[in-house]
């Protein structure tokens, strides 16, 4: 277990010392402190709104939940100031192996290229990522993180919601203008609102054991088609930190769970995966999972986020890092919203962004599951014939689906400016900008993620060489690579991952997408561009 | 590109008769492990998503043409 603190005492708050009849008022509830939730109410934190934060559990959940935090993921706890220590702990990986019986078929690299500041992945127990969230809470004076708070009941109004909220001394009530629920799959505000959550149930059943041991396996992703050690099945093992390693197992779909999990019987399955008896048990639990989504992700001041708007199956990594990703996207146009700098229809933005990536990740995961699970006979035979030609064609190797990991959705959004000009590649709007390394203009060696965050966070030209200086809107940021006084690229990977001559600006959201560029802008395109970005037109 | 439908073998009976053979001699389940592994080959070959798809369009109509053909002689 971690370092931090991981049980948190109930404090009575003097809200709730109001009479009913005058609820404390608040600009923004957010309801669950799981990543999803405490990640958002740092970003809304750190531009300047006072958040309420509401769990009804006054502990750190233990146990085997998410592990694997994409780049994109990192980038934004970067933004939020904790990146560093996410991968200091963390286990970084890029490679995975796809086996097939006792052999390899191939292998992967989810980062060929060298110039990130961070990794493919890094693998971290969830626990030490909520324990790292919190800390950076206690740091954040706006927020307001209150424990053993369970929403037990809303009520949608014109201008706001009212909650009523139990707590240990009884119920109290409050209004906000916002509510957020990262309360998770079973989120109880879904419920609330009468929304619907339907999908695909999967039948097959999976067991996860978390080991401890002392083993010399490489910091990659194992994935086996039909073991040795597990004959017929899917196998997955993967490095956590502390020397526990994540196994999964696929079992049959009429496999008895009670008598499945019982460690006697899980230890002799994972003795000959491992070929030794030296491992200690962290964690079993057998799971099945459900591919599902939420119809709208914006129930009026009711915005979810995270599980609770839809929820994956494990394979892909895509639970935690999309629902991070919902976090991103929803706390700058929330910001926005709540300081009247955009129209409440910038929200409607964050549904028809996020549940398109809802989608593609469903997609993606339902693949991955069918592939390993085939429901009928022809798939499995389907299957049998492209792990065999995987063997000796390039084309079954990238056919092969051991789970197709987590990258960050491109937005086909109304907040994005179409390309006017001819670029050959780059970042097309829409897409999240590209790390490269470049240096200050003193020789400093940084990355351009890092020089986004040092212009706060907000929206921001990249403008790129020598060209005349674009007069800026006021309160943009500016980033120059390039030029008298700009950031030296010089490698000329800046240039190359953006397709930029001199001239080249790059329009930024506050969530580091790309929400247009110019070959050679004027400011009137950029004011355009602009106001398109904020929802204003 | 759509989908070609015109005749593209010089001699179509050589292309027929090569499949026909490759199942020869194969048990009904290894039959069908052959077309798989074929299926998968070819459509890599012509590695056009929309043609691809064509082509399973059109192959389904022979399916859906054979079961109402079934339905009517009932």
């Amino acid at each position: 277990m971690p370092q931090s603190k991981v049980q948190f005492g109930y404090h009575r708050h003097p809200n709730q010392d109001r009479p009913a009849a005058a609820p404390a008022e608040h600009a923004v509830v957010v309801v669950g402190a799981g990543p999803v939730g405490l990640s958002l109410a740092i970003d809304l934190a750190q531009r300047g709104q006072k958040v309420v934060l509401l769990d009804d559990a006054d502990r750190i959940g233990e146990g085997s939940r998410a592990i694997c935090f994409s780049k994109r993921s990192l980038e934004f706890w970067d933004r939020l100031g904790i990146g560093q220590r996410m991968v200091d702990k963390g286990v970084v990986w890029s490679v995975g192996k796809i086996f097939h019986g006792a052999s390899q078929l191939y292998q992967f690299n989810l980062l060929p290229e060298e110039g990130h500041k961070r990794p493919a992945f890094i693998n971290l127990q969830q626990f030490y990522a909520e324990a790292y969230l919190i800390d950076r809470v206690g740091q954040l004076p706006d927020i307001d993180l209150r424990w053993r708070n369970r929403v037990t009941a809303l009520e949608r109004r014109n201008d706001y919601v009212a909650l009523t909220i139990d707590t240990p001394e009884g119920p109290y009530r409050l209004h906000a203008q916002y509510v957020v629920a990262c309360d998770g799959a079973r989120s109880s505000l879904r419920q609330m609102v009468g929304a619907e959550f339907s999908g695909q149930v999967f039948e097959d059943q999976f067991l996860i054991a978390d080991v401890k041991m002392t083993a010399a396996f490489p910091t990659e992703r194992w994935f086996w088609f039909d073991p040795p050690f597990h004959a017929g099945r899917s196998a997955l093992l993967h490095k956590q930190p502390d020397d526990v390693w994540r196994i999964d197992l696929q079992l049959n779909p009429d496999a008895d769970p009670a008598i499945e999990k019982k460690p006697e019987n899980v230890a002799p399955r994972i003795a000959r995966m491992l070929g030794h008896e030296h491992f200690d048990f962290e964690w079993i639990s057998l799971y099945k999972f459900q591919c599902r989504r939420m119809d709208r992700f914006v129930h009026g001041r009711v915005i979810f986020a995270g599980d609770s708007a839809h929820q994956v199956s494990p394979f892909g990594a895509r639970g935690a890092n999309s629902g991070l990703e919902d976090a991103e996207n929803i706390a700058w146009k929330l910001d926005r919203v709540l300081r009247r700098t955009s129209p409440e229809s910038l929200l409607e933005t964050y549904h028809i962004e996020r549940s398109a990536a809802a989608d593609e990740n469903i997609r993606e995961s339902t693949r991955s599951t069918d592939f390993m699970a085939p429901v009928t006979q022809q798939e499995a035979r389907l299957r049998k014939a492209v792990l065999s030609l995987a063997k000796e064609t390039e084309f079954g190797k990238r056919m092969v689906n051991g789970g197709r990991l987590s990258v960050p959705s491109v937005y086909d959004t109304p907040l994005s400016t179409a390309d006017a000009d001819t670029w050959r590649s780059g970042p097309r709007p829409g897409t999240s900008m590209p790390d490269a390394p470049v240096a200050d203009p003193s020789g400093n060696p940084m990355f351009l993620t890092e020089a986004f965050i040092r212009k706060g966070t907000r929206f921001t030209l990249l403008t790129f060489g020598n060209g005349k200086t674009v007069d800026a809107p006021e309160g943009l940021g500016t980033i120059r690579v390039g030029g008298e006084d700009g950031l030296i690229d010089a490698a000329g990977l800046a240039g190359e991952r953006y397709d930029a001559d001199t001239g080249a600006t790059y329009l930024l959201r506050p969530d580091g997408y790309v929400a247009a560029r110019f070959r050679q802008p004027t400011r009137a395109s950029i004011d355009a561009a602009l106001a398109r970005a904020c929802g204003l037109n | 590109m759509p989908l070609s439908t015109s005749s593209n073998f010089a001699k179509p009976d050589d292309a027929f008769r090569a499949i026909v053979e490759a199942h020869r001699g194969l048990s009904d389940a290894e039959s069908a492990d052959l077309d798989a592994a074929l299926v998968l080959v070819l459509a890599n070959h012509i590695g056009d998503i929309e043609v691809l798809r064509e082509a399973i369009a059109l192959a389904k109509r022979r399916m859906l043409d054979a079961s109402q053909q079934q339905q009517q002689q009932q």
